[in-house]
């Protein structure tokens, strides 16, 4: 019997010759991830194992949520990684002035590659999908073990078939294409299940699209999200992965619980309404929504094609008076990128702030935190109740063209009612 | 083990921000955690959980970020078990991690009000409304998964298995 993309992937890293779903199997890893925020708990739970680092090339470090450093436990925290990165000689750290926000950072680096498996004790770890890994998050005990044996346990999922056709319009981007089949499934859509995408409208989509697509799998409760790994992810690759991989393709005749079809050339700008990322609505449908706060950023949209969306609808105009925005870069080639390209200009000429990569407002840890009663448009992933600061807050998820329209409009606005 | 204790009812997709909001986790101290536990979605529940009791809720509890913050909180709050309709995957695997027991009881939670007196056999899987006299059965653990329930969690099973 045949098996999909992912299946065959653990197989491999089991050392069996076929798996199927609802199985129990450990798997080797190609690499633990863990934050500022996972890795403190994580190190507590591996020195107990009383073992050294598995891989000293295999256990990624990056402190990004609450870095450069927001109050002092904090800065606590990110002194345990240095320490530890120090005591075991740690080879894939990321100090701040060298960091990104993780998700951003590996596949720029080089550091995932098809065919891979990564876990990582971070929820959007799942964004490696783009490049044909199977990836996927964990908690910071399971991660501590992997640091120390180098495997992880997992139930092999059973998958969906998501079956893209066409190509997008003007305007529509990775994160309509997710948000729209996170509204048609359901946050839970995809609980522990795999989202495999696959079809003709894959190859129109960038890197950067299926960067975003896979990153937000989790928001339907998936266990990860897979791309085929074809010339557009080949040319991605070629020049960042230094090491040697192997692609994995799904058989023909794999098995899939169910097929959901989205035709790219019929969707259009989306935004998923407070509190959940299934709330979603065509941009075009809704009533007037002021706003306080745009936020451009992220694991989800925090890439250099993001930024040249946003940068291209903010030329030559400015910020609505009643709205702060905030451009975060995901990684510092991101930031300089975008300064070469002159984005970072034309954001600070419409009136935006622009701060250095960190992951800061997407969980409301800090630079720009909502007050009661205020709303924010945000090209991050998550729009649960208290998320971006105040319980009584809102968050209204978009992508990059959405909330550069919405920031220079006051208002939830389609890229065409400010650029044609 | 023999559980018992009064419900917390919570709804469907409490998501791992409500059960811990990300402004608590520049510490992962468990008992700091648990003062904040479920605070904005029930500023209440710190406040008033006594140990033991028992967090009955919906759709995939647990949906959201991989912090196992999460079912730490809710252990250091005095729960002793969570029995949902659905579990979010990395909530359920944080949980078993840390020995927090859960139960998947499908639709059957519909049948458990705020303040209902449970007792709960986490091994077998047996749940008993003892307020509505109703008993339940959720679907048996594969023996893998018994196993690291059983040693308490990962670490010691990882460290039980070592030769
Ligand atoms: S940007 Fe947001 S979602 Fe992404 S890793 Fe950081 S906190 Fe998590």
């Amino acid at each position: 019997m045949g098996m999909t993309m992912t299946e065959k992937i653990m197989a491999g890293h089991a050392g069996l010759s076929a798996v199927t779903p609802g199985q129990l199997i450990e798997c080797n890893v190609d690499a633990v991830l863990a934050n500022d925020i996972t890795f403190p708990p994580a190190a507590k739970e591996f020195v107990k194992i009383g073992k050294p680092v598995f891989n000293v090339d295999k256990v990624i470090l990056v402190p990004d949520h609450f870095t450069p450093n927001k109050d002092i436990k904090s800065a606590e925290m990110a002194k345990i990684m240095r320490e530890f990165v120090k005591e075991h000689n740690i080879t894939n750290y990321f100090e701040v002035g060298r960091m990104g926000i993780e998700h951003v950072l590996l596949p720029e680096q080089g550091l995932v590659a098809p065919g891979e498996i990564i876990i990582g004790a971070d929820s959007h770890t799942c964004t490696y999908g783009a490049v044909g890994a199977f990836a996927t998050g964990v908690g910071s005990t399971d991660a501590g073990a992997a640091m120390a044996t180098g495997k992880a346990w997992f139930k092999v999922p059973s998958s969906i078939k998501v079956e893209l056709a066409g190509e997008l319009p003007r305007w529509v981007t990775g994160k309509d294409v997710i948000l729209t089949l996170i509204g048609k499934i359901g946050v839970d859509g995809a609980r522990y299940q795999s989202l495999e995408f696959c079809g003709a409208g894959v190859a129109s989509l960038t890197m950067a699209d299926r960067l975003t697509i896979a990153n937000m799998a989790i928001e339907a409760g998936a266990k990860n999200g897979i791309f085929p790994v074809d010339t557009v992810a080949l040319n991605y690759l070629e020049n960042r992965v230094k090491k040697a991989y192997q692609p994995i393709m799904a058989d023909a005749d794999a098995t899939y619980e169910r097929t959901v079809k989205i035709d790219l050339s019929q969707l259009q700008p989306v935004v998923a309404f407070p509190h959940l990322p299934e709330n979603v609505h065509a941009v075009s449908d809704i009533e007037e929504i002021t706003i306080n706060q745009v936020v451009i950023g992220s694991c989800t949209n925090g890439r250099l094609e993001d930024l040249a969306q946003a940068a291209e609808i903010f030329k030559g105009h400015s910020v609505h008076p009643d709205v702060r925005v905030i451009v975060i870069p995901g990684s510092q080639q991101v930031y300089l990128d975008a300064m070469k390209q002159g984005y970072i200009e034309t954001f600070i000429k419409a009136g935006a702030v622009v701060s250095t990569p960190t992951c800061g407002p997407c969980l409301g840890g800090y630079m720009g935190i909502l007050a009661a009663g205020e709303r924010a448009v945000s090209t991050t992933n998550r729009n649960f109740r208290g998320r971006m600061g105040h319980v009584d807050s809102e968050v209204y998820l978009v992508g990059p063209a959405v909330a550069a329209a919405s920031a220079i409009l006051g208002k939830i606005s389609a890229p065409g009612e400010v650029v044609a | 083990m023999i559980i018992s204790g009064k419900s917390w009812r919570y709804g469907d997709n409490i998501d791992t921000d409500v059960i811990i909001p990300a402004r608590y986790l520049n510490t992962s101290e468990p008992a700091e955690l648990a003062k904040h536990c479920m605070e904005d979605i029930d500023p209440a529940f710190s406040g008033a959980v006594q140990a033991g009791e028992i967090i009955v809720a919906g759709r995939n509890f647990g949906c959201g970020s991989s912090r196992e913050h999460a079912p730490v909180a809710i252990k250091a709050a005095g729960i002793s078990c969570v029995i949902a309709d659905s579990f979010a995957r990395i909530f359920y695997r944080n949980a078993l991690n840390i020995g927090l027991p859960l139960i998947e009881l499908g639709e059957s939670v519909n049948r458990f009000k705020q303040g209902d007196d449970i007792i709960v056999d986490a091994a077998a899987g047996k749940v008993k409304n003892v307020t509505t006299g109703e008993v339940f059965q959720a679907p048996s653990l594969p023996p893998f998964i018994q196993k690291i329930a059983q040693a308490g969690g990962l670490i010691n099973f990882v460290k039980g298995t070592q030769v």
